[in-house]
């Protein structure tokens, strides 16, 4: 195993035997610990014919190991007070949980326990697949759901990773079987796919240690994965999903952007705050709440990725302002997207960004999310350091080809979900 | 590492100036971070009928601008400083909070000393915010349990002003006029009626000082005396039934909950974490997210036998007594009927039998981690110490460590037995109606 200490936030990073990343950051403020276990395991790897396979298999993954029943590690996390959640996403799939610093060593030992040697027991698969088909039944009758899902299918279509519904379909969830969960989660959660977060009260040596002791012996090799493929070329789309009975319409507006690691993201992500997150919610809040009146909730955001993520505009309106709140939206795309933002709207953006690190860096939950997302992208361990630099480098051109790149209403998806 | 009775032992300054304003003062030198709270005792308890909503309409009006902050130049003034603003009302409180660097303090300050006492109520600005209240009420109504939620608490409750949404009802907003929520904000919005929470990597003394230059002279009004209505005995069970257009059939009961400060709220909090996991008690965080739950009794009962896809228990410590509700997610093809009778059967169950040491003793092991969670930030320890001295006073906060160990399985069975009445409760049900999508 290797080890190298980092100059930012102080966090070490360990490579154990088999792969997988261990990194480990002391706070004091609580006497409690974060723990982190994310794979490359997220919805855009499971198989086209089976979506909603990576949802399943982390709904079952925490209900049985080989040495623990499922009654047994729902005992062990209750009786400390710990609430395991496990989360899958795009291209992750994490397992998170807080605990007391005293209790440290037992939780580890279970986190790593769930992630190498699950068993997905059948009764447990039979049980998670019924709740995951009531939350699909449930997410039909939510409008923001359905209005952000189907803007979704027009962006990128059913074929595209990005363009699959995470929980699946009911088709789908009812065709999976035990052996597919165990068969993805095989395939995806190994060691050279996991890094483990360790942030709290207590030594960062220690987790490492342990670590390297619950995962000796696992290996794996390396995964070459296919790039995530373009998305199609854009052109304004416009789907309307009538749900009766809801007092309120959902409106989702969107457009695909670029790669996180693409030189132009930090540009693209002061211009999301000026569109849509400044203050109440940038130029659109400002438009459709303040000056208008319509929306509680008026905003924009963004989410470069492995593959070109969204960048996604959201406002919820009474039914009867949904194309004046439309019109609003455009109009607002489109003025940024020609004219550019100010000055004064990028060193404003500029400046709130830079200062907002400390916030997000202050809680053990938030340090450990940014140390997972820095190992994904292979960031650095001094990028908290490097980042402010980052977005200071940032200019008014710069942004301004961003604004003019993306920001066509020409191109936008629209979805709009209400009564 | 430290111990859990170490960390939750703050040493808060507490003083309250000529003008009446109470001010709490914690420092915590973790992060170059600080967070200002500013604390109301106005929530939608103290609304007339035809004034519902008032206060938490008011709190929007307090961030559209005032006397020497223009509207267009209220956005910014938090994030120069990278800081996060908000607020929010309650049947009890209404607060508003900043946190950002540690050198924006003044301007913090600055800005809840003009709310307190130089709100415009520009009159085309609230018209523009009724339109935006109706619109947040439209969107909780398109959650059918948020729909019942707020049906049940109004079928709970007969008397107490408990019973109307902070958001208050559809027909009040749209007939209350500047003018009412102007004398509302007038009323409440003054020193004596406040209390003002910085903590983070600041120094006391200074702290004060800066408190004292900015919000001192602010001129002290009558505090409004609160109107002390008691809740008569519930005699029978309620029910309500809504119908409307859906997927999925929601099960909530409720049942009349101690305040904070009775004897029996700290038993209380303990059963809640036995029948659904603990959750804690702050407000602002604890209610997000499953608690650890998977070996409570409605949990084992209801969706390990896949009668519920969900579960969750909400008591809350409030200043007059509330509600503990339990609310359910039926699974498709389970009928509301079978659902209650096996969730009733549960709670017979811990009415007639008690509950063991073993899982009380579980229960207080829960809460005592849930209570370090959820101070985990400058922001969370200071909603915390202000939500406390508004809602029950002081000395409550720094005791809820050793109040919740002491807490015997006796005293949680009575406390069962005797809050968890068939004659006390409310059921309510939503029934989706197949013409839904």
């Amino acid at each position: 195993m290797t080890t190298a200490a980092a100059r930012g936030l102080s966090a070490v990073r360990t490579v154990l035997d088999g792969g997988t990343v261990v990194i480990a950051q002391e706070t004091s403020l609580t006497p409690a610990v974060t723990i982190n276990a994310t794979a490359m395991a997220g919805g855009a790897y499971e198989p086209a014919t089976l979506p909603g396979l990576g949802f399943l298999t982390g709904r079952v993954l925490d209900r049985g190991t080989r040495q623990r029943a499922a009654e047994t590690i729902a005992e062990e996390l209750d009786d400390r007070g710990v609430a395991l959640r496990v989360a899958t996403a795009r291209h992750t799939m994490s397992v998170t949980c807080t605990c007391l610093a005293e209790d440290f060593r037992d939780v580890l030992d279970i986190v790593l326990d769930i992630v190498r040697y699950p068993v997905f027991p059948e009764v447990e698969v039979a049980k998670r697949r019924a709740e995951s088909l009531n939350a699909l039944r449930q997410d039909h009758d939510n409008p923001a759901v359905r209005a952000v899902e189907t803007v979704f299918e027009l962006l990128y279509g059913t074929s595209h990773p990005y363009g699959r519904r995470a929980k699946g379909t009911e088709s789908s969830v009812e065709r999976m079987t035990r052996d597919d969960l165990l068969g993805y989660h095989a395939a995806r959660v190994r060691p050279t796919l996991l890094t483990l977060v360790v942030v709290g009260d207590v030594p960062a040596s220690s987790a490492a240690d342990q670590a390297a002791v619950v995962l000796e012996g696992w290996k794996s090799a390396p995964v070459s994965d296919e790039p995530v493929p373009p998305p199609a070329p854009a052109h304004r789309q416009e789907r309307t999903l009538t749900i009766p009975g809801k007092s309120q319409a959902d409106i989702a507006y969107g457009f695909t952007t670029i790669r996180r690691l693409d030189p132009r993201y930090y540009a693209y992500f002061v211009l999301n705050n000026i569109l849509g997150q400044f203050g109440l919610g940038g130029r659109l809040a400002e438009n459709i709440r303040e000056r208008q009146g319509m929306a509680y909730y008026a905003y924009s955001a963004i989410d470069p990725s492995v593959g070109e993520g969204p960048l996604l505009i959201r406002a919820g309106v009474d039914p009867d302002n949904v194309q004046r709140a439309l019109a609003a939206i455009d109009q607002e795309v489109s003025a940024l997207g020609s004219a550019g933002p100010t000055p004064e709207e990028v060193s404003q953006s500029k400046e709130y960004l830079i200062g907002s690190i400390p916030r997000m860096l202050e809680t053990n939950d938030g340090i450990a999310s940014f140390l997972q997302t820095v190992e994904q992208f292979g960031l650095g361990l001094d990028y908290d350091r490097r980042l402010p630099g980052h977005l200071e480098a940032v200019t008014l051109d710069e942004v301004r080809a961003a604004a003019a790149e993306l920001l066509r209403p020409d191109r936008a998806a629209v979805a709009i979900a209400g009564p | 590492m430290r111990s859990v009775q170490a960390a939750a032992a703050l040493s808060t300054r507490f003083t309250t100036l000529q003008n009446g304003l109470k001010v709490l003062i914690q420092e915590v030198h973790t992060a170059p971070l600080v967070s200002v709270w500013c604390w109301y005792r106005v929530g939608s308890r103290d609304e007339a009928p035809g004034r519902t909503g008032a206060s938490h309409w008011v709190e929007h009006m307090n961030f559209k601008g005032t006397r020497n902050i223009p509207r267009d130049q209220m956005k910014g003034l938090v994030e120069r400083y990278g800081g996060m603003w908000n607020g929010y009302t309650w049947i009890d409180e209404t607060t508003y909070l900043e946190t950002a660097g540690r050198n924006a303090l003044d301007q913090l300050l600055f800005l809840e000393a003009e709310r307190m006492a130089n709100g415009l109520y520009e009159p085309e600005d609230c018209e523009s915010e009724r339109t935006v209240i109706i619109s947040e009420l439209q969107g909780s109504e398109n959650d059918p349990d948020q729909l019942l939620d707020q049906e049940v608490t109004a079928t709970a409750f007969r008397a107490h002003p408990y019973r109307h949404p902070t958001i208050g009802w559809l027909p009040d907003l749209r007939s209350m006029t500047r003018d009412d929520l102007y004398d509302h904000y007038r009323r409440y919005y003054i020193p004596n009626n406040a209390t003002l929470v910085i903590a983070g990597d600041v120094e006391g003394d200074d702290v004060l000082r800066r408190v004292e230059r900015t919000l001192g002279s602010i001129p002290a009004g009558t505090v409004p005396a609160r109107t002390l209505i008691v809740e008569p005995p519930q005699l029978g069970e309620r029910r309500v039934v809504v119908e409307r257009p859906g997927t999925t059939s929601y099960l909530k009961m409720a049942w009349h909950a101690p305040a904070a400060t009775d004897r029996e709220f700290f038993p209380m909090l303990v059963l809640d974490a036995i029948l659904t996991g603990a959750k804690g008690v702050n407000l602002w965080t604890s209610f997000r997210g499953a608690p650890p739950q998977r070996k409570s009794r409605l949990y084992t009962t209801l969706v390990e036998r896949s009668l519920a896809s969900s579960v969750a228990g909400a008591l809350v410590p409030t200043a007059e007594p509330f509600l503990y509700t339990v609310s359910m997610t039926a699974m498709q093809g389970i009928e509301l009927p079978v659902l209650e009778a096996a969730a009733l059967e549960q709670i017979e169950k811990v009415r007639e039998q008690g509950v063991s040491g073993e899982e009380t003793a579980r229960a207080v092991r829960q809460l005592r981690a849930r209570f370090v969670f959820e101070n985990d930030s400058v922001t969370n320890i200071a909603h915390q110490l202000g939500y406390f001295e508004t809602v029950t006073g002081p000395g409550f906060f720094p005791d809820l460590q050793s109040q919740v160990t002491r807490v015997t399985a006796d005293q949680v069975s009575e406390v069962a037995r005797r809050r968890l009445a068939s004659t006390a409760r409310t059921v309510g049900w939503f029934k989706p109606r197949s013409d839904g999508a």
